[in-house]
């Protein structure tokens, strides 16, 4: 979102629904550590929302205002209609983006995607040796990405390349970036694993050191100097590191709307963690009733939910508490202060994250892959933990 | 600021990014991966008269018609450009 800027160029300032995010599908081939779908994502596998129903829900959301349209998943190419809804975001004006691991893109299928007025492919790369790749995928998919990235290069997309960073590639910044130079991206987000859902199971194991985490970021400076303009680099720095956290979907209810693959309507990615909440779903609720009115959407929109220490800080309106997922994962109160802020009563929970990531003992211990015997594992234990943003500068 | 900008230039929108009226918006605004710009009035009416065929110099004097009642309306619209420059969502053509 650009900044006020001369008076000239502004973000936005009502609250209309401006990014819609469809998970048509938590299907996804991949096992990733540091996936931030739902631990018990397999529950929501079945009872998908039908093209006519995802259609009618791109036409409504449409009309209250919504532009960007980012389809994602688990992984989106796995339902075999993708083409006809991009063909009809088109139809209705929306900048679209699919998000993919590239697993099941063909040369048929871009050519509908192009054909159809997909604007962009996202594509999500993990690292740059084989090795590393394979081992965090726990697949043997990174060759194929590589030609995947060479794909949507010839059919004159922008090669939109999000890799996320944690403790076993965050040494290659560097050669990550030279990668996606020569495979010719225009944009690159690196984007730090945030602790939601699969990747909270593995904090101690993904995050990385401090002393890792500055390297990177120069070596990310240093790219920087060199390339210029031609490719925009976007560092996404873990909020552990920081002491105040980050605004959370920009504010919740402020301008992202999600459809998830069973047609819930959510104000975030993990909002489903939170204890008492019920969320309106577009089979039956229409999506302008859950973004206005929807109890959900309306609970902590704006301050008036705060209390102390946010209700008299000044910074406020900063970040308006940060994240109320991560504050409800990690100290069981969602309406406290994110406990990544300094001022938070919540702090320490943080800071013994990070010396627990230090300690050897605790991770050395082995990662939980993302896959479905472990999934249902998690739905029977109850241990809901969902995810949180995808990386947007 | 504006020391750039050329009357002679020609530019275009970016590649990768759209430039359309939103209507829920009331304004123009720019798309591009990952996000959005929204135009204000002035904005929207010069960025809009940008096709890749009009010089610097047309488009000031266009607007210069357009709204006779305007004061110092050329800098105005050279520091947008200078701005849009600067931020990628224009190339230039010459
Ligand atoms: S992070 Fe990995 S496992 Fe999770 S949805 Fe994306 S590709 Fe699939
Ligand atoms: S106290 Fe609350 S509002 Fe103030 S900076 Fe911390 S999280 Fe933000």
């Amino acid at each position: 979102m650009a900044q006020l800027n001369n008076g000239v160029a502004a973000s936005v300032t009502q609250k209309q629904p401006l990014w819609l995010l469809a998970e048509v599908t938590y299907r996804c081939p991949l096992h990733c550590a540091f996936c931030y779908n739902p631990t018990d994502y397999d529950k929501h596998t079945k009872n998908e929302l039908t093209t006519e129903q995802w259609i009618s829900a791109l036409r409504d959301a449409r009309k209250m205002g919504a532009i960007q349209l980012g389809i994602s998943g688990g992984e989106p190419l796995l339902r075999d209609d993708i083409e006809e809804i991009v063909a009809e975001a088109h139809k209705l004006g929306y900048y679209s983006n699919l998000i993919t691991s590239g697993v099941g893109l063909t040369e048929k299928r871009i050519q509908a995607f192009k054909e159809g007025g997909l604007d962009h492919i996202q594509l999500s790369m993990h690292d740059v040796t084989e090795d590393i790749s394979n081992f965090i995928t726990n697949t043997r998919t990174f060759e194929l990405k590589k030609k995947v990235a060479a794909m949507i290069k010839s059919h004159g997309y922008p090669m939109v390349l999000n890799v996320v960073i944690h403790r076993y590639n965050i040494d290659q910044v560097g050669k990550i970036l030279e990668m996606a130079e020569a495979l010719g991206a225009d944009y690159v987000e690196l984007a730090n694993t945030q602790y939601y859902g699969w990747s909270l199971v593995n904090r101690d194991q993904l995050m990385p050191t401090r002393e890792q985490l500055d390297r990177a970021e120069a070596a990310t400076n240093a790219f920087r100097e060199r390339v210029g303009n031609k490719m925009k680099v976007f560092f996404v720095v873990p909020d552990y590191f920081a002491d105040r956290p980050k605004k959370c979907m920009n504010g919740w209810g402020e301008v992202f709307m999600i459809v998830t693959a069973n047609g819930d309507v959510l104000p975030c990615h993990s909002a489903r963690v939170l204890p008492g909440m019920t969320f309106p779903n577009v089979r039956e609720n229409g999506l302008e009733w859950a973004w206005k009115e929807s109890p959900a959407f309306t609970k902590y929109r704006g301050m008036e939910w705060m209390k102390e220490p946010c209700r008299s800080c000044d910074e406020k309106e900063n970040d308006l508490g940060g994240c109320r997922c991560q504050s409800y994962l990690l100290s069981g109160d969602a309406e406290m202060a994110d406990p990544v802020c300094t001022k938070s009563p919540n702090r320490h929970l943080i800071d013994e994250a990070l010396v627990n990531s230090q300690n050897p003992l605790v991770r050395e211990q082995p990662i939980i892959f993302r896959t479905d015997k472990n999934s249902k594992k998690y739905v029977e234990g109850d241990k809901e933990r969902i995810a949180q943003f995808h990386a947007l500068p | 600021m504006e020391n750039n900008i050329q009357h002679a230039d020609i530019y275009a929108i970016a590649l990768h990014h759209r430039f359309q009226w939103e209507e829920a918006q009331q304004s123009y605004v720019i798309l591009f991966p990952e996000g959005m710009v929204k135009l204000h009035g002035g904005a929207g009416e010069i960025l809009k008269r940008v096709d890749g065929k009009a010089s610097v110099g047309d488009i000031v004097a266009d607007l210069k018609t357009t709204f006779p009642d305007a004061e110092d309306i050329e800098s105005d619209i050279l520091g947008m450009f200078d701005l849009a420059v600067g931020k990628a969502w224009l190339r230039k053509l010459n």
